[in-house]
């Protein structure tokens, strides 16, 4: 037996949050028309001016083509067998945690998402949402006290939608991109947050987003403002029932920093990946964004990508104050059929704009995982340095990792600097290794770990431990 | 404490036989010397008996206190007492060296009935055992043998050897590619390390690093198997008379390459 397929088979664990919940459904039909989005719109008791702007999008969306340049092949989505809008039968935004349906707290519980406050040690203030609504904000009162807004963002359409108006689509503009153009048509829910200005959030924010149903798309619409002198970190979790059916993920993530604001967005992203053929998994198709939009503001991605079948995905930011600073960390792990193609742009326009990407890249079993990446500099930027770094660790034979940097600088002064390596986790590394006394999965645990740990430590320290477990879990299993 | 009988082995990828009924017992407190031309196999017989999965026993026991340990794991062997000191040390970038040993010295303790240290005994541990080949304090924190000269990659290895003090060490030309103070250095460092408790078997081209090492036992390897064994002598003979006056003999037994 080859040390290959005892590697393969440690990659095979089987998915922790497979399961179903079962709850009843407010009926929505399939498919998209205008009359469908009207009525969603209408469901949710929303304002013109954001119908409109869902119309507005759809009508785009029309007329854009599905695209392909990405290095992932998989069947298209069937737009019109799509159900845009699921939502649990209750009464959508709950005062009380007893109102939730107890089938779905039980889900968050099995994920290990306690809403119940006093089961909070870590003093984060979690939104959870369930399929396309929201379940429930928790720590609100806290956040309130210091001034900053946290809530679904179907409710900060009706409470605060000069802030909404303001901000939407100004990062992300409806037209984007193609799965941007949907999204911006028929979003359901998501978070909204606003750190209003010399406020530092007092607790870490985070959404828990879970698909249960099998024929909704999940289309949340994530929207993050920090005024001057502030700061935030937030983290978002995905999980997903195993279906041996393709389900859609199409979020939009909108972050914007003014002057000497800092944001800092983590992912832990474990969507079902599909199984062992390749059959089913969640298309994970996101569209993530950050604009330094004041002076010396900051904005950094942070992202653990374990799971879906298909992933495309490239959180950017847009360097437009001068002296801001943008960030991009990322370990993306792909295991049996699946297939990763994701990175960064950064876009400098302000001066003295510096950004920095470290990606990581694992691959194993039969899987692909590229990295993309664009560093911009457009004729303003004086003095813009970039510094990017990317590594693809390859375990077994059958795997691919592939790199696709594309640097475009028009102004002289900008410094430029792109380190990639490529290597894999070898027979001999693993045999020295246990030589010393180690199991082989501890062996692998260990070297990956010390590939990742630049990344990892970036992430919020509340998160390292369920991170660190995850990508054991990814990567351990019986040893041949 | 070893003993192995008439051991074939063959390389599992394309079936060529390396070993090919090898016979050796070494005894606690004994220093083995095992010398033999290019390809004779003296370095397969140090995998085979660590585990290594390239490889395959088609016939024969390899016995370590008077347990069969062919059918377990490296990590299982190494659990036991067996240390392997690699020819070609392996380089494992982003794993430090103390994280390693850490891990492997509390992993074998733990097996072998031994307290476990925590980081800070661990350290004034290792800083003692550091003495003993005289390495750069340093080489602790780097990763695993990466950016390592030849000659830093191999005193690495007698360190790990002195850091988890086994019973059988496997020493694959650890002499090769060693300046002569270094050399010195490490055959200072193994004498220290063997005792009256373990056994220590040296794997090498040549009689230099046996003035520093006096092996109890030499063995001269040939096309597979131990075709002579005797003292020290043995190996002086064999640095001024080369191997061919034991060739004849091999190829009584089967075909030469």
């Amino acid at each position: 037996m080859s040390e290959t397929k005892a590697l393969e088979s440690m990659i095979g664990e089987e998915y922790k949050y497979g399961f179903t919940t079962d709850v009843e459904y407010e009926e929505f039909p399939k498919g998209l028309n205008e009359d469908i989005i009207r009525e969603l719109s209408h469901r949710k008791n929303e304002p013109e001016w954001m119908t409109e702007f869902r119309l507005k999008a759809y009508r785009h969306w029309l007329e854009m083509e599905e695209p392909s340049w990405f290095n992932a092949t998989y069947e298209k989505p069937d737009f019109n067998n799509i159900q845009y809008y699921s939502s649990p039968k209750q009464k959508e935004q709950k005062e009380s945690l007893d109102e939730v349906d107890p089938k779905i707290r039980e889900t968050y519980e099995k994920l290990g998402i306690p809403l119940e406050e006093q089961k909070m040690l870590s003093g984060v203030a979690v939104d959870a949402v369930f399929d396309s609504v929201s379940i429930f904000t928790t720590f609100k009162e806290k956040l309130a006290e210091a001034g900053v807004i946290f809530c679904p963002i179907s409710e900060a359409i009706q409470k605060y939608p000069d802030l909404v108006k303001k901000y939407m689509g100004s990062v992300v503009p409806a037209g984007d991109n193609f799965y941007a153009a949907l999204n911006s048509a028929v979003f359901s829910d998501g978070s909204f947050c606003y750190v209003p200005k010399d406020t530092i959030s007092p607790m870490e924010l985070s959404t828990y987003f879970r698909i249960n149903n099998m024929d909704s798309g999940q289309f949340e619409r994530t929207l993050i403002i920090a005024e001057e002198n502030s700061y935030v970190s937030y983290l978002e979790g995905c999980t997903a029932p195993m279906y041996d059916k393709n389900q859609l993920h199409a979020a939009v993530v909108e972050l914007i920093a003014m002057d000497n604001a800092e944001i800092k967005y983590s992912t832990i992203q474990n969507w079902y990946s599909g199984d062992e053929e390749g059959k089913g998994g969640i298309y994970n198709f996101v569209t993530k964004r950050g604009m330094c939009k004041g002076d010396n503001s900051k904005i950094s991605w942070t992202q653990l990508e374990t799971g879906s079948a298909v992933t495309l995905k490239y959180p950017s930011v847009v360097l437009k104050g001068d002296n801001s600073i943008g960030e991009f960390y990322s370990v993306a792990v792909t295991s049996k059929k699946q297939q990763a193609d994701t990175g960064t742009k950064m876009i400098h326009i302000g001066k003295n704009t510096k950004s920095t990407i470290i990606s990581k890249g694992i691959s194993a079993g039969q899987s692909n995982n590229s990295y993309r990446g664009e560093v911009k500099f457009s004729k303003k930027a004086d003095n813009a340095r970039n510094y990017s770094q990317c590594d693809s660790m390859l375990i077994g034979q059958e795997c691919g990792a592939h790199t696709f940097p594309y640097i475009e600088s028009s102004n002289p002064t900008g410094q430029v600097e792109h380190e990639a390596t490529t290597s894999r986790v070898g027979e001999d590394q693993l045999f020295y290794m246990q030589q010393r006394g180690l199991s082989e999965d501890d062996a692998v645990s260990m070297i990956v770990n010390g590939f990742c740990k630049e990344v990892l430590k970036e992430l919020p320290m509340e998160f390292a431990v369920e991170a660190n477990k995850l990508l054991d879990i990814k990567l351990e299993g019986s040893v041949g | 404490m070893l003993e192995i009988k008439n051991l074939h082995a063959i390389v599992e990828e394309e079936g060529t036989e390396i070993l090919k009924g090898v016979n050796l017992t070494v005894n606690k407190g004994e220093v083995h010397a095992i010398m033999g031309p290019n390809g004779s196999g003296k370095s397969t017989l140090s995998k085979v008996v660590a585990g290594h999965p390239a490889y395959e026993v088609t016939e024969g026991e390899v016995l370590f206190e008077g347990e069969d340990i062919l059918e377990l794991d490296p990590d299982e062997r190494a659990h036991l007492g067996i240390f392997l000191a690699f020819q070609y040390p392996v380089e494992v970038p982003g794993v430090s060296n103390k994280r390693l040993l850490r891990e492997s010295y509390n992993t074998v303790a733990e097996k072998r009935g031994r307290e476990e240290l925590d980081p800070l005994q661990f350290e004034d541990y290792v800083r003692e055992r550091l003495e003993l080949v005289e390495m750069d304090p340093k080489l602790l924190e780097r990763s695993v043998n990466a950016g390592f000269s030849g000659g830093e990659k191999k005193r690495n290895e007698i360190f790990q050897m002195a850091v988890l003090d086994p019973k059988l060490s496997f020493l694959d030309e650890t002499d090769s590619g060693l300046d002569i103070d270094a050399l010195k250095i490490v055959a200072n460092g193994i004498n220290h390390i063997a005792d009256d408790d373990n056994g220590v078997v040296l794997v090498t081209h040549y009689q230099r690093i046996l003035d520093y090492i006096e092996p109890d036992i030499v063995h001269v390897m040939i096309n597979g198997q131990i075709v002579k064994s005797g003292d020290k002598d043995l190996a002086i003979k064999l640095e001024e008379e080369g191997y061919d006056w034991l060739q004849p003999k091999a190829q009584v037994n089967g075909e030469l390459k």
